[in-house]
């Protein structure tokens, strides 16, 4: 997929601004994961064209930070914390809650495209609102079941917003999800934008061991 | 109440995110008076008298940090470290949210200490509404003559680039921030060369800490030997805490330092929640070594606590009540060292992986006390050996509390649950 106009320019005025155009490289991949919701090769080839860099310095540094995905996510994005301060109000209820209400795994895309959801040990910095998510980049504080309901019940039809958190006009389409045409096998608990299992995911597994699937993206070091 | 407010002091004032409301509250008179009393030189000189140190985590004297800049070496950067990630800190994302202009102005009243005339924010990904915050407050200022050429007439020249970052806690060590800022993986590189000699595209670099910046308007202002008379003698100023965790009031409160941890956690976080009692907290963040109610009484001082065997950090308080597992605790924050481990060395790559598998093991209750046995020498393989301070910190916490819960670590051996949680259960039940 060819890049927008805009987000041309947006990246080629990252490489103007920066004493180096390398440095564009992080700018450049937001730009490019807000305007098609993922990064995938021919984008970092494009980026790799106007930085004047190869598409394996992108590639390397697209699958080292954790919040650049190289699979489709639903139109929503939500991440749980579930680190110290988080767990200690909470977040284990609200991660039950999740699987339970949207009937799939932290990692996983609801089978109507809306929602990704994952747990995080990343401490996402909302200690003092414990136990807390980030949606679509935005902070929800101090959750509960019901408020987790009401916050996503909210967005369940929306588009996926803009980096402004205007919503999109273009962008993944809100009823159609990426991958449902292709004719993958949708089930109950996975869905079409299930991504694929990575190795580290299955690290933690063994024996009676509680299982905490990572975020994707961060497994390829 | 106990709170000492210099940073904070105008915080939930009418529009201060904005420039005008940041102004009307005298905002930006620290840059004027800068540039009016001081040459370059000079005001590195005021900021080595004010005893101020980085409020980043390990405290470093700042004013020191400073002079450590080689002479005539140009051009020279300064970078702001935002990518505040420390489990348990919420500090800077505060700091920056009410108030994104007092940053900016600290930063180019650095800036212009150091004659840096290119400066960055590197802000973690997580805080995205917060770098779109400090892009708006950067383009305000620009257009009011605080950024770009001829700053207020004063001949000094100076662009500030806010760069976001995308989910990597080892980018808060200030060789990776830098790595990550030049459109690398952010992987920490030797030192040294230090980054004061050779940083950011291989010239001289300082990185700061939000809330150190932050303090730059107000020394500036009322002067270094103001400033030191605030706080100990060993740790001058306040600092902004994050409290978390089981306690009434979470949230962050400025301290003055030298304020015993008791009256933060009394007067401001309202005591430990539901009636409950304190069994441990941990004063500095995640990283730091778990201390005991015992420990209350300590001065929120950077050395006192070291001395107590811990340390402030980044300045996260957590406090756990009488229910909590430390041995779920612990596995908690291996199994963050072990995701956010970067990968570049041996200690820190395989030992968070040794120590998050172990770690569920016990805390399912399925390991033995062999294996229980086998986390010090983990720990010891990995504590001083690593490439940064990542893999090293990865063992303070879980060490510290095998230390001081012994029983609690022993007792999950072979269980086959949670002993801990299931006595909670009990009580609460």
């Amino acid at each position: 997929m060819t890049l927008q106009a805009s987000t041309r320019t947006a990246i080629e005025r990252a490489r103007d601004r920066y004493p180096r155009a390398r440095s564009a490289i992080l700018p450049a991949l937001w730009a490019v994961q807000h305007e098609q919701g993922l990064i995938t090769p021919d984008a970092m080839t494009e980026i790799a064209g106007i930085l004047e860099v190869t598409p394996s310095d992108v590639e390397a540094v697209s699958t080292f930070y954790s919040m650049y995905f190289q699979h489709p996510h639903g139109r929503h994005e939500v991440i749980v914390c579930i680190n110290v301060s988080c767990a200690l109000r909470g977040a284990e209820e609200i991660v039950d809650h999740l699987e339970r209400s949207l009937g799939c795994a932290s990692g996983e895309t609801t089978a109507d495209g809306a929602f990704t959801w994952s747990s995080t040990v990343e401490c996402l910095g909302g200690c003092g609102g414990a136990p807390t998510m980030q949606v679509d980049h935005h902070f929800q504080e101090n959750l509960t079941p019901e408020r987790v309901d009401q916050i996503l019940g909210a967005l369940r039809s929306q588009p996926t917003p803009h980096e402004d958190g205007v919503p999109a006009t273009t962008g993944p389409a809100p009823t159609e999800p990426k991958g449902a045409a292709s004719g993958a096998e949708t089930t109950d608990a996975t869905s079409p934008l299930e991504t694929p299992k990575e190795p580290e995911q299955s690290a933690i597994t063994g024996p009676g061991l509680k299982k905490r699937p990572r975020r994707p993206g961060k497994a390829a070091q | 109440m106990a709170e000492y407010k210099l940073l904070t002091k105008d915080f939930g004032a009418d529009a201060l995110q904005t420039l005008k409301g940041y102004e009307r509250l005298g905002g930006y008179q620290g840059l004027r008076d800068a540039f009016k009393k001081f040459t370059p030189e000079t005001l590195v000189a005021e900021v080595k008298t004010s005893n101020i140190r980085g409020r980043g985590g390990a405290g470093f004297p700042t004013g020191m940090k400073w002079s450590f800049l080689p002479k005539d070496v140009f051009p020279r950067y300064l970078c702001c470290n935002a990518d505040e990630s420390e489990p348990g800190c919420f500090k800077d994302r505060y700091l920056i949210d009410e108030s994104p202009h007092q940053l900016i102005e600290g930063l180019l009243i650095a800036s212009y200490a150091l004659q840096v005339n290119t400066s960055f924010i590197y802000i973690r990904g997580e805080y995205h509404d917060q770098r779109l915050l400090l892009e708006r407050a950067v383009e305000e200022a620009r257009a009011a003559g605080y950024i770009g050429k001829n700053i207020l007439g004063s001949g000094f020249d100076c662009d500030v680039i806010v760069h976001g970052g995308a989910g990597a806690y080892i980018c808060g060590e200030e060789t990776a921030l830098i790595e990550s800022l030049e459109g690398l993986r952010g992987q920490p590189r030797l030192k040294p060369p230090f980054p004061a000699v050779k940083g950011l595209y291989g010239q001289p670099t300082v990185v700061n800490n939000v809330e150190t910046l932050c303090n730059m308007p107000h020394i500036v202002q009322r002067g270094g030997e103001w400033f030191k008379s605030i706080g100990t003698e060993k740790s001058a100023g306040t600092r902004v805490f994050c409290a978390s965790g089981h306690i009434n009031r979470p949230g962050n409160y400025e301290m003055r330092l030298g304020t015993p941890i008791r009256e933060l956690l009394d007067e401001e976080c309202g005591g430990i929640w539901r009636g409950r009692s304190l069994k441990a907290f941990q004063p500095g963040g995640g990283s730091m070594q778990v201390l005991m109610p015992q420990h209350l009484d300590l001065p929120l001082d950077m050395n006192a606590v070291q001395e107590a065997g811990s340390s402030l950090g980044a300045g996260a308080m957590i406090f756990m009540d009488e229910t909590t597992c430390l041995v779920d605790v612990s596995m908690r924050l291996v199994d963050f060292y072990r995701h956010e481990s970067c990968g570049k060395c041996v200690p820190c790559r395989e030992g968070t992986y040794f120590e998050s598998e172990l770690m569920h093991r016990l805390e399912s209750g399925l390991a033995t006390q062999a294996e229980l046995a086998s986390l010090a020498d983990i720990c010891s393989n990995m504590d001083g050996r690593c490439f940064c301070p990542l893999g090293d910190t990865a063992t303070w916490f879980v060490m510290s509390a095998y230390k001081n819960f012994r029983d609690e670590f022993e007792a999950h051996c072979g269980a086959g649950r949670c002993p801990v949680r299931a006595q909670a259960t009990a009580l609460v039940a």
